[in-house]
Parts: C-alpha cells; sequence; structure tokens
C-alpha cells in the first residue's frame, strides 16, 4: 500500500462535504481499499478512476450507507453515513426501461422529489411546479410526457441529473453517468452536471472509466487499482510517472487529439475482476 | 348443429333478470376482485413479475383442494397457499434469475400436490372443477364477506405503500438511496400479491387468474404511460372483465364464467395493443425528430 501522493490540496477551507478517515472497505477477506484519507469541498468535482473491480461503486455505497466501512469513519455534510439521506443526489448505472414500463419522464423526476414518503401522492401541491422548474433546469421540457422507456439514452441522463437534484442535495454521486452515450451525449450531460455544481454549488463525486469527457470540470482525480490508490489534481495523477508506480508496472499516458489514453493500465487488474452482480445481492429484486 | 344451434345451446338468457338479482352479492365481489386486481396488476407489470403470479395461483390451488380434501374452508386454504408460495418467492427471490428458477420450481409440486389432494377428495366432483375455473356463483355468503374483507385489506395496504413501492418498483437503486426500504416492500407487496390471486382464484379459477392479475394492466400500460391513468384503465378493464364475465355467462346454462371473462380480458388487450402500436410508432418518430433536431443545432450548455 502506498499513498503515492499526498496531494490532497483543499481549494477551499469551508467544511468538507464528504469525510473519508482510514477508510477500509473489505468483502470476507478481499480488501478492495484501505487507509482511504479523502475530503471533498463544496462545489468540487471528484473523479473516482480505475480497472473494474476495485471498489469504485462500492466506494458510492459506503457514502450512501449501503455498504459497512470495515474500519475507519465516513461522513457526508458534518453527519455519520447513513441509508436515505436527503444531502445525497444519486445517478445509478443506467439499465434499460422498456417502452411500456408505466412511468413518463417528469414521474421519474417526480419520484426523486416525494417517492419516499407513504401514501398516494395523488393531492400534492406545487409538486407539478417543481418538477416543471427541475425539467426546464436540465433542458428536458421536451419529452417530459413521453413514456421513460421511449426516451434515448442522452434524454434519460438528464432526467435523471434533473431527479437527482430534486431535494437539493449537497452532493451528486454518479456512478458511470456516461455509460453507454456516444460522444455528443457524453459531453452535454459532462457539461450539464458542470452547470448545476456550479450554479448550486453541488459536489460531484464521478465514477467512471472514461476520463475525457469530463476532464475539463474536473478538480481532483481519486485512482483506484488493485487496493492501492492515488488523489491528486488531473495533472498530478494522469501521468506516465504517477499511473506507472500505482499500477506497479509501466503504463503509459498518452494524449491523442486532446484526450488523454492510459496504455497498459486495464490488463494488470483482471484478477481483480469482481462482477458488479456479485457485490450487489439486490440488484434485480422483485 | 348449424353455428344458430349452437348459440341457442350457449345462450339462453332465460329468467335472466332473477337470475341476476340472486346473485347480487357475487356481482358486487366480482366488482370488487376487479378493482383489487386492476391496480395489483399495474405493480406486476411495473415489476414484471407475471410468471410469480402463476406460480403463486398454483400453490394457492394446492391449499384450496387441501381444505377441501379435510373440510376447511376453501378460500381460507387457498389464501394460505397463495401467501406461503408468496414468501418464498418474495423473500428467496432476491435476484431475477434466482426468483424464475423458485417458481418454476414451485409450480410443478404445488399443482401435483393440488392432485393429489383431488384424487383423495371423494366429494362432488363440481367442487373440484371449481377450484379450476371459479366458482363465484356457488360462493357462499360468509365466503364473499372474506372477500369483502380481505380486498379492503389490500385495498388500504396499497393505497398506505403505492408511492413508495411505485418508486421501489420502478427504480429500485435510487428508491434504496433514497432511504425507501425496498426488501420490506418487496415482501409486503408479495403478501398483498398473494391475498389479491387467492381472492380472483374464486373468480376465475386457479388456471386462469392472469385474465385479472396481468391483461388489464398490460392492456392499460398499451396505451398510457400516466400514473394515474394506468391504474385507472386497469381497474375499468378488470371490473369490466370480472363484472361483464358473470353477467354474460348468465345467460348460459352450460358455459362456466371463466371463459367469459378471460375472452373480455383478452379483447380488451388485443384492442389496447393495437392502439399502442401506433402510439409506439409516433413515439418513436419523435424521437428521432427530437435527435435529429439536436444534430442540427447541439444544445450543448455551458461547455
Amino acid at each position: 500500500m502506498a499513498k503515492e501522493s499526498d496531494a490532497s490540496v483543499q481549494p477551499s477551507v469551508r467544511e468538507p462535504v464528504i469525510q473519508l478517515r482510514d477508510a477500509e472497505l473489505r468483502f470476507g477477506d478481499r480488501v478492495l481499499w484501505h487507509d482511504l484519507d479523502l475530503d471533498v469541498s463544496p462545489g468540487e468535482f471528484v473523479a473516482v478512476l480505475g480497472p473494474n473491480g476495485t471498489g469504485k461503486t462500492s466506494l458510492l455505497k459506503v457514502l450512501l450507507g449501503q455498504n459497512t466501512l470495515s474500519t475507519g469513519s465516513a461522513e457526508v455534510s458534518g453527519r455519520r453515513v447513513h441509508s436515505g439521506n436527503s444531502a445525497i443526489g444519486y445517478i445509478p448505472q443506467q439499465r434499460g426501461i422498456d417502452p411500456h414500463t408505466p412511468m413518463r419522464g417528469r414521474d421519474l423526476v417526480r419520484m426523486g422529489i416525494d417517492g419516499h414518503r407513504w401514501g398516494t401522492g395523488l393531492f400534492s401541491r406545487g409538486r407539478k411546479k417543481k418538477v416543471d422548474e427541475l425539467l426546464a433546469s436540465v433542458g428536458a421540457q421536451d419529452y417530459a410526457d413521453a413514456p421513460a422507456g421511449t426516451l434515448s439514452g442522452g434524454e434519460l441522463q438528464r432526467l435523471r441529473v434533473a431527479q437527482a437534484l430534486a431535494n437539493d442535495p449537497s452532493v451528486l454521486l454518479c456512478d458511470e453517468p456516461l455509460l453507454s452515450l456516444d460522444m455528443h451525449h457524453q459531453k452535454v450531460v459532462a457539461a450539464l452536471l458542470h452547470e448545476q455544481r456550479v450554479r448550486r454549488g453541488t459536489s460531484v463525486v464521478f465514477v467512471t472509466h472514461e476520463i475525457n469527457p469530463i476532464l475539463p470540470y474536473v478538480d481532483r482525480i481519486l485512482y483506484i487499482v488493485g487496493g492501492h490508490f492515488l488523489i491528486g489534481t488531473p495533472s498530478e495523477v494522469m501521468t506516465t510517472e504517477s499511473l506507472s508506480r500505482l499500477y506497479g508496472s509501466p503504463v503509459e499516458v498518452v494524449r491523442v487529439g486532446g484526450r488523454l489514453v492510459v496504455v497498459g493500465g486495464e490488463e494488470e487488474c483482471v484478477n481483480h475482476h469482481v462482477h458488479s452482480d456479485e457485490l450487489d445481492p439486490e440488484r434485480g429484486a422483485i | 348443429m348449424s353455428a344458430a344451434e349452437i348459440f341457442g345451446t350457449l345462450f339462453t338468457f332465460e329468467d335472466y333478470g332473477e337470475l341476476v338479482a340472486l346473485l347480487a352479492n357475487s356481482l358486487v365481489a366480482a366488482a370488487l376482485l376487479g378493482v383489487v386486481g386492476g391496480l395489483i396488476s399495474v405493480f406486476v407489470m411495473a415489476r414484471d413479475i407475471p410468471f410469480a403470479v402463476h406460480g403463486v395461483s398454483e400453490l394457492s390451488f394446492a391449499g384450496a383442494a387441501f381444505a377441501l380434501l379435510v373440510g376447511f374452508d376453501v378460500v381460507g386454504g387457498s389464501i394460505i397457499g397463495s401467501i406461503i408460495a408468496a414468501l418464498i418467492i418474495g423473500v428467496g427471490g432476491a435476484k431475477a434469475s434466482e426468483k424464475n428458477a423458485i417458481i418454476g420450481v414451485l409450480m410443478p409440486f404445488g399443482l401435483g400436490l393440488a392432485i393429489l389432494f383431488l384424487a383423495l377428495y371423494d366429494g362432488r366432483a363440481a367442487s373440484k372443477f371449481g377450484l379450476l375455473t371459479g366458482q363465484i356463483v356457488a360462493i357462499t355468503p360468509g365466503q364473499i364477506m372474506t372477500l369483502v374483507i380481505c380486498s379492503l385489506v389490500v385495498l388500504a395496504v396499497l393505497a398506505l405503500v403505492w408511492r413508495p413501492l411505485m418508486f421501489a418498483s420502478l427504480d429500485p437503486e435510487v428508491a434504496r438511496a433514497k432511504g425507501v426500504p425496498v426488501s420490506v416492500l418487496t415482501i409486503v407487496f408479495m403478501l398483498t400479491l398473494g391475498l389479491a390471486v387467492a381472492l380472483s382464484v374464486q373468480v376465475v379459477g386457479v388456471l386462469l387468474v392472469l385474465a385479472l392479475l396481468i391483461t388489464p394492466a398490460a392492456a392499460a400500460t398499451q396505451v398510457s404511460a400516466s400514473p394515474v391513468w394506468v391504474p385507472v384503465l386497469s381497474v375499468i378493464f378488470a371490473v369490466t372483465a370480472s363484472v361483464g364475465g358473470i353477467l354474460i355467462a348468465l345467460g348460459s346454462p352450460v358455459v362456466p364464467i371463466s371463459p367469459f371473462v378471460t375472452t373480455i380480458s383478452f379483447l380488451i388487450y388485443l384492442v389496447c395493443r393495437i392502439i399502442g402500436g401506433r402510439r409506439m410508432k409516433s413515439l418513436h418518430r419523435r424521437r428521432t425528430v427530437r435527435a435529429a433536431r439536436q444534430h442540427e443545432a447541439p444544445a450543448l450548455t455551458t461547455p
């Protein structure tokens, strides 16, 4: 284990929105990561990178109160992590929606406002106005009344952003929100998230394996490889030297037409692969 | 036999007014079950678990057959059977693949048990047949009371958990992140589903439960995605099928009720499917138009 760089420079002196101290996460006798210290300031955009199965999604689940740290502590907005935290907006990995699912675009957003409350919610005042405002803020009014299952991936992600912002959270946790989007929509959704965090001062923790669409907006990167990690600004982390040390083998970071490409990284971690549904026994629950 | 003769045998509509008056209670029960079925089927569609409905109904059948054999109340037996099945599926089948396997394993077991109990039973053959094809016209006032109470329980539970249950059914990951007790709601829903199946078995029988618990919402979701209209349409469809089926069957001396219920249900679905086909085409056309518009004027927000 090596904390390769201690570049957790605080861009702001305000209270951190997320605070991880000596955090370790293990499943059985498999340690995903340990000794993780991370402070995320208000409005900060942090990308979480690394090969599959290194515990990026699991980190989000720790913050959501769904995975428990084996040691160390985790706080969101000054309070210990717990499930149902209204300070968090969550954008899950995209999955297909059947066109006949009884849910329109606006319903997805509305559930973000009061979907967790008991009762039928038939006579909720002022909710429509709030939904319309959220839809407008992400530019999704055009297709708000179309069934969610008939929307394109890009349109759906706009609605997901609106849904996650519904309760004015202090941090957005995004799990691969650009997956299965074409390059144009990757840029659009990344720009939208950036715009919202600037306007609202919301921090963003963004799990991804593709840094390029968000590179213009990222303040810091948490790069996890096989239990080791590196925290720093993109220019500190995304270099041949840093990543070679992190991977423990020669890795090359090259610039191709304005895009960063990591060569030789992913293969090193094949033995660390864990299928996401192994870590997530509740998926597809009836 | 000519077509007219067949029709004459099937439908006589003799003493129709008197029959309707005699069966007023059954009609009320059927209408109530239509409401329950219509609402439950919305969640069956939202959670995509029609197979589970069938699995539960087979164990409901076994419970009813056992009750018949030992002289216990048949409605009570079918409720116990289906609740056991619903709990096993709800607790055991966390993953989609597991769930289907568990249902597939339960189904033949339930059916086998039911056949065993019916073989051992040496009472009226009509009672056996009634379990398979529904028996609401032969139901006792006491049983109708049970149906009404259970239906009201299901409706009350649904009213209480409607919003979080819908959230958990449509968007389980975000629902969980928002603190919705997704796993608990799964069990609650499976219990109400078990009750609804046991109640519907009384109207349409074990074999045809799907006509009241799946088809109504399957038809409604063809023509709408609105969280208000889908349940409303689904209830209208289910009540039309259950009450309409009885009203038509009363005019026939030979044919049981369930074929009429299933036929009405099927015809409604067919019509909705045709309307829904056009609707989908236009929705996809609109999506293409949106994509093209965006391509011409890429609405990039602040880059």
